[in-house]
């Protein structure tokens, strides 16, 4: 079918790009000028040279440590979010008795619940628990959030496959394991794709937990390192927008990867 | 052939995680609002004390009035642009594809670096603006820009959702309309737009528990300044429990927030005919 080109829209979308790309050129502009330059010239002239000494003094300060916090604690909430929730899942579709069906309705509540309404009770159980100021700390919980999503996209995806497959592999006499590990596990790899995606981003991301269950420099993550170089950079904002420029380039190689599986992540469960 | 079934267990450790970590402290949240805590001590029963508190909080109030106005701006300013440029960005052509996943990278930046990054921008002497408004730090429009900063950062997802629901509209019905002579924006308006319906509720709930609880974008851009201009509930939560050790009354401060949160959900979902979607999709 021919379609007229739709200009306003177009154009629309034009001064959209404009307000997105705009920040973000700022921000790798200005982390390549010096201090003097930046309180010299000002945004829209041509820097006379770039220099990565932002980046160097960004590296050179703690910064090392805060991107391994993070990766450990990314790695290991999307370990525990996955381990529990295909189980989960699988038991969720398969199995009809009141304890699960329940239970799953009761967890799609928590989709509802705002983590921060949370934070004084969480930070409560987990001093109590000794574990305040470790990763751990950030990780049981920030886990926990993220079950609720994890499971609609994994129930949902389940519910698809034709029950015939299970029963075809029951006539084979395979036990509910290896019907986990044979058929489930194949079947609902893109929902778990989603949902890594989805909880590695949050947990990646995450800034409430680390800020209220952790304190000393060895147990800080990444955002909240970034917030830490505002007050010790000062008024150096060229070095703090290095650090900005650092953070997210981990994030937007894995997007260059795999844009096809962060973008169907990003909106899992909620796209109708 | 019941025994070739998974049994409850495997659903076990999900569920006691959960309940652990996410649905016990919301039954603590409740106990906490009737207590007088420290943060360090042990939390003491103190009957109603802080419920009371909370209804003389002049403090409190004002943040509530502010959590309201941000939440309608937000919700102004993100759903026309949102659905606008979802719509468009729909299309098969390969410039818009190229251009979407351009729009989509402010969701790969956290919340903190964002803030960071905005704050730099709107710096009244050195930042991208000089000369222009004091944006963060002028009481009257500091609170807007609070709004401009998030959404900035969740159009882009929004968006997302209003492009995967355009394409799953049937391309029948606009070839239906094309022929009956039908202009693109009586188009946009009587096929479009019935048929996201759904997908404006969903977006809007979303949107509107997600500046109900935004926290770390005013944290860093304001701190809830100048004065209190910006200091929104949740802010006002945690600064009352985590700066000013009052953990009970933050509790109490905890609670309206999710009788809020859960009351908007339903709201909107009753006003918008939510509820119908399920008999919808049982195709009656």
């Amino acid at each position: 079918m021919k379609s007229r080109p739709n200009w306003p829209a177009g154009l629309f979308a034009l001064v959209w790009l404009a307000i997105v790309v705009g920040p973000l050129l700022y921000l790798v502009t200005v982390s390549l000028r010096t201090r003097a330059e930046y309180l010299g010239k000002s945004v829209w002239e041509m820097p006379d040279a770039l220099s990565l000494d932002n980046y160097v003094t960004v590296l050179t300060g703690g910064f090392g440590q805060y991107l391994l916090n993070n990766v450990i604690v990314t790695v290991a909430t999307v370990a525990i979010v996955v381990l529990v929730t295909v189980p989960a899942a699988y038991a969720v579709v398969r199995n009809t008795s009141p304890f699960v069906q329940r239970g799953f309705t009761l967890l799609l509540m928590g989709l509802a619940i705002p983590a921060q309404a949370t934070i004084i009770p969480v930070y409560l159980m987990i001093t109590r628990m000794q574990l305040y100021d470790t990763l751990t700390a950030i990780i049981l919980p920030t886990a926990a959030f993220a079950l609720p999503v994890a499971m609609l996209v994994l129930v949902n995806s389940l519910r698809d496959v034709p029950r015939e497959l299970y029963e075809a592999q029951a006539i084979d006499g395979a036990g509910p394991m290896r019907v986990l590990v044979s058929l489930v596990l194949p079947l609902a790899r893109p929902a778990i794709m989603t949902v890594v995606v989805y909880t590695a981003l949050n947990a990646w991301n995450g800034f409430l937990f680390p800020l209220v269950l952790t304190q000393s420099e060895s147990s800080r993550v990444l955002t909240l390192g970034l917030w830490d170089f505002q007050g010790q950079f000062g008024t150096n904002v060229p070095a703090l927008l290095a650090a900005v420029t650092l953070s997210v380039l981990p994030i937007f190689v894995v997007y260059l990867i795999g844009r096809r599986f962060l973008l169907s992540g990003l909106t899992a469960g909620f796209g109708k | 052939m019941s025994s070739q079934r998974p049994s409850a267990w495997y659903a076990v450790p999900a569920f006691a995680f959960f309940a652990l970590f996410a649905a016990l402290p919301m039954l603590l949240v409740i106990y906490l609002s009737f207590t007088a805590w420290d943060g360090l001590g042990t939390p003491a029963l103190n009957g109603g004390e802080n419920w009371s508190r909370l209804l003389e909080d002049s403090e409190a109030r004002a943040s509530v009035w502010r959590t309201l106005v941000l939440m309608v701006v937000s919700w102004l300013v993100q759903t026309p642009i949102a659905l606008l440029i979802g719509v468009w960005a729909a299309g098969k052509q390969r410039s818009r594809a190229v251009l979407s996943s351009i729009f989509f990278l402010p969701l790969l930046l956290s919340t903190a670096a964002i803030a960071l990054l905005w704050q730099a921008l709107l710096e009244p002497n050195f930042g991208a603006f000089v000369g222009g408004p004091l944006f963060l730090g002028d009481p009257d429009i500091a609170l807007y820009t609070v709004v401009l900063v998030i959404s900035w950062q969740f159009i882009p997802f929004h968006t997302l959702l209003y492009q995967g629901a355009a394409r799953a509209v049937p391309a029948s019905l606009y070839e239906a309309a094309t022929i009956d002579g039908a202009s693109r924006v009586s188009k946009f308006r009587h096929i479009t737009l019935p048929q996201l319906r759904y997908t404006v509720v969903t977006s809007s709930v979303l949107m509107l528990v997600g500046s109900l609880t935004t926290f770390d974008t005013v944290l860093i851009l304001t701190n809830g300044g100048p004065g209190t201009a910006t200091r929104i509930l949740p802010l006002h939560m945690y600064i009352t429990g985590f700066s000013g050790f009052e953990m009970g009354y933050a509790s109490t401060i905890a609670v309206v927030l999710v009788v809020l949160g859960t009351a908007l959900s339903l709201a909107v979902m009753r006003w918008s005919g939510f509820r119908q979607m399920s008999s919808q999709q049982e195709g009656s």
